[in-house]
């Protein structure tokens, strides 16, 4: 967590995505009551989702596989076109730009993936992966000033530039990895997307990486949009932490109180879900499983596992209300009844 | 108490084309009934290729090389292809880290179910079916009647793997191999399958071997951990003890190295270095490179197993506990 301000880098106004999967012609048709009838299937993997980024923050989305988290990260960036919604980068609306009024918007915005392993071109050298965006970015550029770019910024990840002309499977996961993170710091960004960016490594190399991005983000003052399901890497190095479920924002806090005093009542089942050194303590055991996000329930998404459920939550969509410092999306924790 | 399963310098090659290489290096390990042993380490630390040779499914070019595994008595490393069969998947099942890939998508959850279970007995189809019906009760899958006729895709990850949990149970084992048997599922999902392979332990007296990376998944589900490093066993122990205090450099390492160790925002402690390749382990201790206490007898004498604390069995490979390197 290096230094914050409140000013908000990037704001998202009621995002929603969803993908159609129907496929062709004869996949769509249905026999209903005896008629044929067209029917697409959505899968409505985000829904209305708002929040803002503030600037040198980490904001960290957690959420179980198929909660939208990835799918919320690659819309801020620009991979998918949201359905509708808002997308704001200090100010500015560019969820409409064109491709070419979004070029500079590009180069202050990188992601980094998950998987080192093909997320890296095998058949480009360490120096072109790291010389394209930036040669993109910066045309005309003399190719000394690249090879100074490119050595201060392996530099800068821990990569040896002597190796710069070495291929990706010369290297090991977490070299891969900071590769990777090299592929972003070329165009100077001021926003990262990591989209799990530990998942695949080891837990020793895990905490190698987590130190880069730490180290990056105190250097440079950047901002962090991290996604990931490991909650006790979240907790170490976000600022605020939103958490999803079913494409839809449930809770978003600051670390500290999230972690220590969980509102929405999914937030605590998935906190007491973490295993932990040192003794076991009770899991909270939700009914049923995660609906698909094709028939999405009524209400509220999380009322069918929910222990505390009532008939206004099957009927209500509940709406994200600030409540102490935190932003809690339930009836009942607005009614006072949690 | 009689150990169910006893490994004794258990050395496991593979004959590659540029010459032998060690995965495994003179293992001891032992497990009693009904305990739970969580076998701890990175990727490439050899975690799977030990619970592969407890089964014998080392496949060439692999092979046992000297060393023993006696499994209730008998030793097994020894034994035929025909014989394993009998133990293999009837006494000692194992269970698999992707649950889809370990069921076949194009037969139905009866038919997998059953299959086995005329594998291992003579049973009649009705006499199947009923076993398959109670072991998917015992891993609480809702209905299990109407779930038999079902195919793999129509279950969630969890139900899969609780699925594929039901299958190991329906010989009744006396043993259970789980292989990063969560690593695949959601956090929540996750502490549902580890309550329920405690549940399964304590109800059936099963013994179970949980091989994992994860430090916080063994410490909830296992009695005693054994940490493997480049293909040995570094430290063993209580869950506890070593949890609580690790005597390798390596595993003090490891633990040190969870964000849980600092307070968010912290820089994180990180083990320089990574594991070497087995084809070029250094000589000595095989940490040395990295290890922050290395004296000059770490890197010629190979350290042996010496007790940290004799009463609970705790033992580290490590010559600051053995004494051979004043601390």
């Amino acid at each position: 967590m290096s230094t914050q301000s409140s000013t908000p880098i990037l704001s998202l106004k009621n995002i929603v995505k969803h993908f159609d999967i129907s496929g062709g012609f004869l996949e769509k048709l249905r026999l209903t009551d005896g008629k044929l009838s067209l029917q697409s299937t959505i899968v409505k993997a985000v829904n209305s989702v708002s929040f803002d980024i503030l600037e040198g923050e980490t904001l960290s989305v957690v959420g179980e596989s198929g909660c939208g988290k990835s799918t919320l990260a690659r819309c801020v960036i620009g991979i998918h076109e949201p359905n509708s919604g808002e997308i704001y980068f200090r100010g500015e609306r560019i969820d409409e730009l064109s491709p070419k009024a979004m070029m500079p918007y590009r180069a202050k915005m990188q992601m980094v993936f998950q998987d080192p392993y093909s997320s890296l071109n095998p058949r480009l050298t360490v120096q072109k992966t790291l010389e394209e965006p930036f040669r993109f970015h910066n045309p005309g550029v003399g190719s000394g000033e690249v090879k100074d770019r490119i050595d201060e910024v392996m530099e800068q990840v821990g990569v040896d530039p002597k190796w710069a002309l070495r291929y990706p499977h010369e290297f090991s996961g977490g070299q891969r990895q900071r590769v990777s993170i090299a592929r972003a710091l070329m165009v100077d960004p001021a926003f990262i997307v990591a989209d799990e960016p530990i998942s695949a490594l080891d837990v020793s190399v895990q905490a190698q990486i987590l130190n880069l991005l730490m180290e990056t983000q105190a250097k440079r003052g950047l901002s962090y949009m991290f996604i990931s399901h490991d909650l006790s890497v979240v907790r170490h190095i976000s600022s605020r932490v939103a958490v999803m479920y079913l494409g839809t924002l449930c809770e978003l806090s600051d670390s500290e109180s999230l972690y220590n005093e969980p509102r929405h009542p999914y937030t605590k089942a998935l906190l007491s879900a973490i295993p932990q050194m040192g003794g076991k303590k009770g899991h909270i055991r939700l009914k049923g499983e995660v609906p698909s996000p094709i028939n999405l329930p009524t209400g509220c998404v999380f009322h069918g596992r929910c222990p505390y459920a009532d008939e206004r939550c099957e009927q209500e969509v509940p709406e994200a209300k600030v409540n102490g410092s935190s932003l809690v999306a339930c009836h009942r924790v607005e009614e006072g009844a949690l | 108490m009689e150990p169910i399963l006893d490994i004794k310098n258990l050395d496991v090659k593979f004959a590659l084309r540029t010459g032998e290489v060690t995965a495994i290096d003179n293992l001891n390990l032992s497990l009693n009934k009904g305990e739970r042993l969580g076998i701890v380490g990175e990727s490439g630390a050899g975690k799977s290729v030990l619970g592969f040779s407890i089964i014998n499914l080392i496949r060439k070019p692999g092979f046992i090389g000297n060393g023993s595994i006696d499994f209730r008595g008998k030793q097994i490393s020894t034994y035929s292809e025909e014989q394993i069969r009998n133990i293999r998947g009837n006494r000692i099942s194992m269970i698999f880290q992707d649950p889809m890939m370990a069921l076949n998508p194009v037969l139905t959850i009866g038919t997998q179910m059953t299959e086995a279970i005329f594998a291992h007995m003579d049973v009649s189809q009705e006499e199947a079916e009923r076993i398959a019906l109670e072991k998917l009760a015992k891993v609480h899958i809702p209905a299990p009647e109407k779930r038999l006729n079902q195919y793999p895709h129509e279950f969630s990850g969890g139900m899969r793997q609780r699925i594929i949990i039901a299958i190991s149970l329906l010989t009744s084992p006396d043993l259970i191999i789980a292989d990063e048997p969560t690593t695949a599922l959601d956090v929540t999902i996750q502490a549902e399958i580890m309550d329920l392979l405690i549940e399964l332990c304590e109800s059936e007296g099963m013994s179970l071997i949980l091989i994992t990376h994860d430090l916080g998944v063994v410490s909830e589900v296992t009695e005693r951990i054994a940490v493997m490093y480049a293909g040995r066993v570094i430290e063993s122990g209580p869950t506890e003890a070593i949890i609580k205090n690790p005597q390798h450099p390596y595993t003090q390492g490891l633990i040190k190295a969870l964000p849980e160790s600092r307070k968010p925002g912290e820089p994180l402690y990180q083990i320089p270095g990574m594991m070497p390749t087995l084809t070029d382990i250094p000589p000595g201790c095989a940490f040395n490179p990295r290890c922050p206490m290395r004296g000059d007898i770490c890197m010629t004498k190979r350290p042996e197993a010496a007790f940290a604390d004799e009463k609970t069995g705790h033992m580290a490979a490590c010559h600051l506990v053995s004494g051979d390197l004043a601390s």
